[in-house]
């Protein structure tokens, strides 16, 4: 698919749901306000014919921007190699629709952003923990989570880090 | 002494069949440290008798919070840890990477360096080939095959120590081009390996295609449809295993793929015999490449000569004074592109390999996160293994090719 065909499924749908185009370097993006996200990626599948949910992520604008978080998806159409990029804003505490009833393989990539980011999807069939432990307090990729580190534990130092642990827990 | 974490029943509830709760079938623990989940993979598996109900895979035990780390980096810093992702194909992770820096600053590759970035990219393309190869042929209880395939495998190793030093951490891409040109000898060794290798493959087939055991034991196994492939965000081999003719080299033309003629070889019955015959097939097809590129491996320089990002040529700093502070300043600052995202795709062995990075016009990236093939090929594994026998689980878990470090990050 040529870049323009994209950008004109992008005006499309940024015409029917009140969104806005762009061109990011080498990306057509579609930004779309949260609650028409499940329509307009339903209308992109049935449609224009983009199959996969390639890729989901978020970026974190922490003091920087309201609404604090970017969701960022990557839709791709196997039969003319078309991409296109969909950019919601949702708040700290926004649930975000899940689109896994759409795309079934955006399961794993949302649990990922939901340990990783905190953000919460509804209508998600299996939201838990991923990458993380599910004892895991915080969400590692926030801006305001620190780069930290862990002491490795050895023998020696065994019971002097549990205990460390034990009393971070609770 | 270790606490047991907590973790009530009900959490998990949906996870299982009924029948599970009513104590009618077995739930059975598979890894983390399994020998056949190549790495650290724990499997939660559903079982009735020998069949397999359903599968339930754990991953993260391998997470090193690369994500994180990259965003704490600079541009040239970050680059390094790139390699420790996917760790059987390092120059794939770094071509990704460099892509998505080149495609954020507008830097153009000059035509050598495309060449020889598709020269090492394909080499790694058979080697992780051949490492699949041998440990799914060990899985399944064939030993030999295993040091035939890790044999030659050794011969790509030695051309990237040769060019970059290192056998396989090589952060030898760099944004704007290589890190230096290939040594003398270079072209002797890659059509060294081009001339052996088409002899051996044929004896790996001649061991392996028509063998009675693996037949039975690969055929309509682990059978994935296209259109589930297609659903599941399946990529690679196993998407073109399937029967869809899908290659980011060919729908996505980057460094010049569109220059080559090679084929993409599909096969239509999705089960495990037919990811084998892909991926063997698909070793061909990257000789046929890499020998295209050396016929017409073009001479000139091998890096972009944008100042903006690039450091200055050694030569120059002895004699002039801006090219010294340019260079100090490179080194201890970075560079900043400007502000933006990119997303740059690449055909790795396991499928579509991308890396999003968000700049927000400073030296370190905002945010880097890539889009991992193994990840989405192994959320398929539920699918393809419920109602299969335990013993094809592992044949299963073998032909989705996943490295963990690369499912985690």
């Amino acid at each position: 698919m040529s870049e323009e065909r994209v950008s004109t499924v992008a005006m499309a749908l940024a015409r029917r749901f009140g969104g806005e185009v762009t061109q990011d370097n080498n990306q057509t993006v579609l930004r779309l306000p949260l609650e028409h996200l499940l329509a307009a990626v339903t209308a992109l599948r049935d449609e224009f014919g983009f199959q996969v949910a390639e890729d989901i992520t978020a970026v974190d604008y922490w003091q920087r921007r309201e609404p604090r978080f970017d969701l960022v998806y990557q839709f791709f159409s196997y039969e003319n190699a078309g991409l296109l990029t969909v950019r919601v804003a949702a708040n700290e505490d926004e649930p975000v629709p899940s689109i896994t009833a759409v795309f079934p393989g955006a399961n794993w990539y949302e649990r990922e952003v939901y340990d990783l980011f905190g953000i919460t999807f509804t209508g998600h069939p299996d939201l838990r923990r991923i990458i993380m432990p599910a004892d895991w307090e915080g969400h590692p990729l926030r801006k305001d989570y620190p780069l930290g580190y862990e002491e490795p534990q050895f023998t020696f130092n065994f019971d002097e880090i549990q205990a460390k642990k034990v009393r971070g827990r609770r | 002494m270790l606490e047991p974490i907590e973790v009530s029943a009900e959490e998990l509830q949906h996870l299982v069949s009924e029948r599970a709760l009513k104590g009618e079938t077995v739930l059975l623990n598979m890894g983390p440290q399994h020998p056949s989940t190549h790495g650290v993979l724990r499997l939660l598996v559903e079982l009735d008798g020998e069949r397999v109900v359903n599968v339930v895979p754990d991953i993260g035990f391998l997470h090193t919070g690369i994500e994180k780390n990259m965003e704490a980096k600079r541009y040239w810093q970050a680059e390094v840890m790139t390699d420790r992702m996917d760790y059987l194909n390092p120059i794939g992770n770094n071509l990704a990477y460099c892509l998505a820096v080149e495609a954020l600053t507008g830097l153009q590759v000059p035509p050598r360096a495309q060449a020889i970035r598709v020269i090492l990219a394909e080499l790694q393309r058979i080697s992780s080939h051949l490492v699949w190869l041998g440990t799914h042929l060990l899985d399944l209880g064939a030993t030999s095959l295993f040091l035939y395939t890790f044999r030659e495998r050794e011969f790509i190793l030695d051309i990237f120590e040769m060019v970059s030093g290192a056998r396989m951490m090589t952060t030898y891409i760099r944004p704007g081009g290589l890190w230096r040109d290939v040594p003398e000898g270079f072209e002797e060794a890659v059509r060294g390996f081009i001339k052996l290798f088409p002899k051996r493959l044929k004896q790996y087939e001649a061991l392996v295609t028509k063998n009675p055991i693996y037949r039975d034991r690969t055929r309509h196994i682990g059978v994935l449809s296209k259109e589930d492939a297609m659903r599941w965000g399946v990529t690679g081999p196993m998407l073109r295993a399937s029967g869809v003719a899908y290659d980011t080299r060919k729908a996505r033309p980057y460094c010049g793929y569109e220059q080559y003629d090679f084929e993409i070889p599909t096969q239509e019955s999705g089960d495990v015999y037919a990811r084998y015959l892909v991926r063997v097939a698909e070793m061909r097809q990257s000789l046929r490449i890499i020998e295209q590129a050396l016929d017409n491996l073009p001479d000139g320089a091998v890096q972009s000569d944008d100042r903006r990002y690039m450091p200055p040529p050694r030569e120059e700093i002895g004699v002039s004074m801006e090219s010294l502070i340019h260079h100090f300043k490179f080194w201890t600052e970075g560079f900043s592109p400007p502000k933006g995202s990119a997303y740059a795709a690449v055909e790795s062995p396991r499928g579509t390999l991308a890396v999003f990075i968000e700049s927000d016009g400073t030296p370190r990236p905002y945010r880097v996160h890539v889009r991992a093939p193994s990840f989405a090929n192994l959320q398929a594994l539920p699918v393809m293994a419920k109602g299969a026998m335990v013993a094809d689980l592992i044949a299963i878990v073998g032909s989705v090719d996943i490295v963990l470090g690369d499912v985690d990050r």
